[in-house]
């Protein structure tokens, strides 16, 4: 008997469907994301229709491409498929094939007629090619949990079938939502945050604020290793570095010790909106969670979120560290983030940081020192890196 | 680049390296083997073997290559202990040995039941003789003290300590891997001792470990006949055959070598004398390679990474242990408090080091203590 060579994948549009008038523009964007996913697999070729997108393999092994997909926001669910004719006899014949290739010993045959002038109905279709594998093979028939699940869908030019379907990322098509500005801190929360922002359909840029000598060029690899692991779900993302080091040394001598961190997360915002504005970046997007550090209670939420009019995404507000962990563990950043570098904010732990900041207080606090200056120190002096999910191994390896 | 960290590891000799790149693309076969190319290659390793001994004053049967002094460290400690483990359990060293010492011995302790004596140091980092002779009991079968400390630079009495230790049963081991090319090493009477290459311009990856002939020592790794069967493995014939040259060339510089280092270690002390908040953790006593010193107001760390930026590289603590958070455990041992020991910097120099360098070194030092340090305000 020989073997099915698989020739498609057959990818199903998620959320997308409920989108009325939006939905071309999706279906383009997330057909353009996959094709930027597989821009290094250049024999591919993909076929749209208005529920579904074809890959035709072209011979290539869909091994790493089944892998890829995964990452893709917006898919629902792929499937690798065999292309026949729209002929019962083909259909049965590779149907069977497939279903001997094999080791589940129950299975269930599920038709879609897409195409109403086929002679058969669906039923009957699942009729005919169940009776052949029943007669050849000793598997069974469950419809209700068959471990083995022979999709057919057929259509006017050809009919699809298939037996390994994998769901998908599911959300948005990363750029249908914009673009936004994430506060990337080098800790647990914020590559999570971004994760998610991502899956909503919104593409990021990424803001890190770095503290030489107080912070080490081993933490600021460490926040651009992050990037790249998250980089996947858009094909990269651009971070902006910006030397930090004299706008906090400036907080530090006119700003009372409880105040400078709520000082700086606000000297933080200023800058990122600058940062974000500059870019077309419409929100900004942090790791904030409530009431898990003293900065980060309502009332200093009010407080830093006071000095921008940008609306500030947190997606995981709400979080308990638990759930944000395993959401690190499971996008792959959590064992980077627990390296062990001083970040930014770590470097001058005051002993008493204010729970409860007031508006009215910052702003007299941030009256004693000419900011804007240093602010746009900051800004022009920023770092632009732009990450890719790997890094290209010279001759050395 | 300005390189102070040279007790961390050094720069391959050139000549070295020629040699060593030769040998790599010329001579492949393996040592053991039986036809004209693997003994040419054996015949070679073996007469890296006997210079090395010749160097050492010991017979070549008492030396083996090992892939650095780490190994040469764990195999030396476990390998005796193991094979004495009937005649006693006891053990006795200082509490400012190297990690590959220490955690070798924590492993006896906790795994295998062995009793070990921590010794203390002195506020200059000196076991003293007369513990060692306290310490010892009928039943200790092995006593290990380093020559050189690596992150002090305190040099300690291995002649005196090594003659009580000759009158009880136990074996002496000296941990020699910062004395070499620096200080004179008279192996008599010590029975075993470790030695690294790169730390003398040589090749990483590799070491020494020199057994007298009436130690009996177990093998950590098993294997064939290989160095005489205490340590199993195809021999790393290129990189054992360059150590006779690496030796004969780290001892040929010694003298003038730590001639100038001494000019270098002055004038780095008195340059640091005149800061203020500079405090010395090294003894004026220790290696000249070595200046341990604690500046205040600013943490280790701040002041690698402002170093780091100047392109000068310096070390915290040992560099085997530079990724942990605790506090040097050396400094700690000789009484220097948590606080200070996060702040300390271990400048190690070698004769490349030059005057513009530690003049350079000082400016930035000053530059740094005044923008990011604590009490600038």
């Amino acid at each position: 008997m020989e073997q099915i060579v698989y020739n498609h994948i057959l990818v199903r549009f998620g959320e997308l469907s409920t989108k009325g008038k939006n939905r071309n523009e999706f279906i383009r964007k997330l057909s353009d994301n996959i094709r930027q996913c597989c821009s290094d697999m250049p024999d591919l070729r993909y076929e749209r229709t208005h529920d579904r997108l074809y890959i035709h393999l072209n011979g290539m092994d869909p091994n790493p491409l089944m892998d890829r997909l995964k990452d893709v926001f917006g898919i629902s669910s792929y499937s690798l498929a065999v292309k026949v004719e729209s002929d019962i006899e083909a259909i049965k014949k590779t149907a069977y094939q497939m279903s001997i290739q094999s080791d589940e010993d129950t299975f269930k045959v599920e038709t879609r007629r897409n195409d109403k002038q086929f002679l058969m109905i669906s039923d009957e279709v699942n009729r005919a090619v169940a009776t052949v594998i029943l007669k050849n093979s000793d598997k069974k028939v469950d419809v209700h949990h068959p471990k083995l699940r022979i999709q057919i869908e057929i259509r006017k030019e050809c009919t699809y079938i298939m037996c390994w379907t994998v769901k998908g990322a599911q959300g948005y098509p990363v750029g249908v939502g914009g673009k936004a500005l994430l506060l990337l801190s080098g800790g647990i929360d914020s590559p999570v945050a971004g994760y998610l922002t991502m899956k909503r359909g919104v593409e990021i840029e990424a803001v890190h604020f770095a503290s030489p000598p107080y912070t080490s060029n081993a933490a600021k690899q460490k926040v651009l290793d992050l990037a790249s692991k998250i980089s996947g779900y858009q094909g990269k993302i651009k971070v902006h570095v910006i030397p930090f080091t004299e706008a906090q040394l400036a907080i530090y001598e006119n700003c009372d010790e409880s105040y400078a961190i709520t000082i700086m997360r606000r000297m933080m915002v200023r800058i990122a909106e600058r940062i974000a504005s500059a870019n077309k970046c419409l929100a900004l997007v942090t790791g904030e969670s409530v009431g898990q550090v003293a900065s980060q209670t309502l009332e200093s939420m009010q407080t830093i979120n006071d000095v921008t009019k940008m609306p500030i995404l947190r997606p995981v507000v709400t979080y308990d560290k638990i759930e944000i962990i395993e959401l690190a563990k499971k996008i792959g950043t959590y064992e980077t983030s627990i390296l062990p570098f001083e970040d930014c904010c770590t470097i001058f732990d005051p002993k008493n940081p204010v729970t409860k900041p007031k508006i009215e207080r910052a702003v007299k606090l941030e009256e004693k020192f000419d900011f804007e200056s240093l602010l746009d120190e900051c800004v022009k002096n920023e770092e632009v890196i732009v990450v890719k999910p790997v890094k290209e191994n010279k001759n050395l390896f | 680049m300005i390189y102070f960290d040279s007790a961390s590891t050094t720069k391959l000799n050139k000549e070295v390296l020629d040699t060593y790149y030769s040998l790599l693309v010329k001579s492949f076969a393996n040592s053991e083997s039986l036809y004209d190319a693997g003994m040419e290659m054996n015949t070679l390793m073996e007469k890296s073997r006997a210079s090395v001994a010749s160097f050492l004053h010991v017979a070549p049967q008492e030396v083996f290559f090992t892939s650095g002094a780490s190994e040469s460290n764990s195999a030396i400690i476990k390998g005796i202990a193991f094979a004495n483990k009937n005649k006693g359990k006891h053990i006795i060293t200082t509490q400012v040995e190297h990690s590959s010492v220490m955690n070798a011995y924590h492993q006896l302790e906790e795994e295998f039941g062995y009793e070990v004596a921590y010794l203390p140091v002195n506020e200059e980092g000196v076991v003293s003789v007369e513990d060692v002779k306290l310490a010892l009991r009928s039943d200790t079968i092995l006593v290990s003290i380093m020559y050189v400390n690596n992150e002090s630079g305190a040099i300690m009495p291995i002649d005196e300590i090594k003659k009580i230790v000759k009158k009880s049963n136990a074996v002496f081991h000296v941990d020699c891997v910062q004395a070499l090319g620096k200080l004179s090493i008279d192996l008599k009477d010590i029975d075993c001792a470790s030695f690294s290459a790169h730390k003398i311009n040589g090749l990483k990856g590799s070491g020494l470990l020199v057994k007298k002939q009436h130690i009996h020592m177990l093998p950590l790794i098993n294997g064939g006949q290989q160095e005489m069967g205490l340590r199993g493995g195809t021999a790393n014939a290129p990189t054992n055959i360059v150590w006779a040259k690496t030796l004969r060339l780290a001892l040929e510089h010694q003298a003038s070598a730590m001639k100038k280092i001494h000019e270098l270690n002055q004038l780095l002390r008195n340059e640091l004398q005149k800061i203020e908040g500079i405090h010395f953790n090294s003894s004026d006593r220790a290696i000249d390679t070595i200046l341990n010193f604690s500046v205040s107001g600013l943490t280790s760390e701040v002041l690698m990474n402002a170093l780091n930026a100047k392109e000068i590289c310096v070390s915290a603590q040992s560099t085997c242990s530079s990724k942990s958070k605790s506090a040097s455990h050396v400094l700690l041992a000789m009484g220097i408090s948590e606080e200070a020991a996060n702040r300390s910097i271990r400048i190690s120099l070698c004769e490349e080091n030059t005057e513009e360098e530690i003049r350079f070194f000082i400016q930035v030092l000053k530059e740094s203590i005044k923008k990011y340090g604590t009490n600038r305000v």
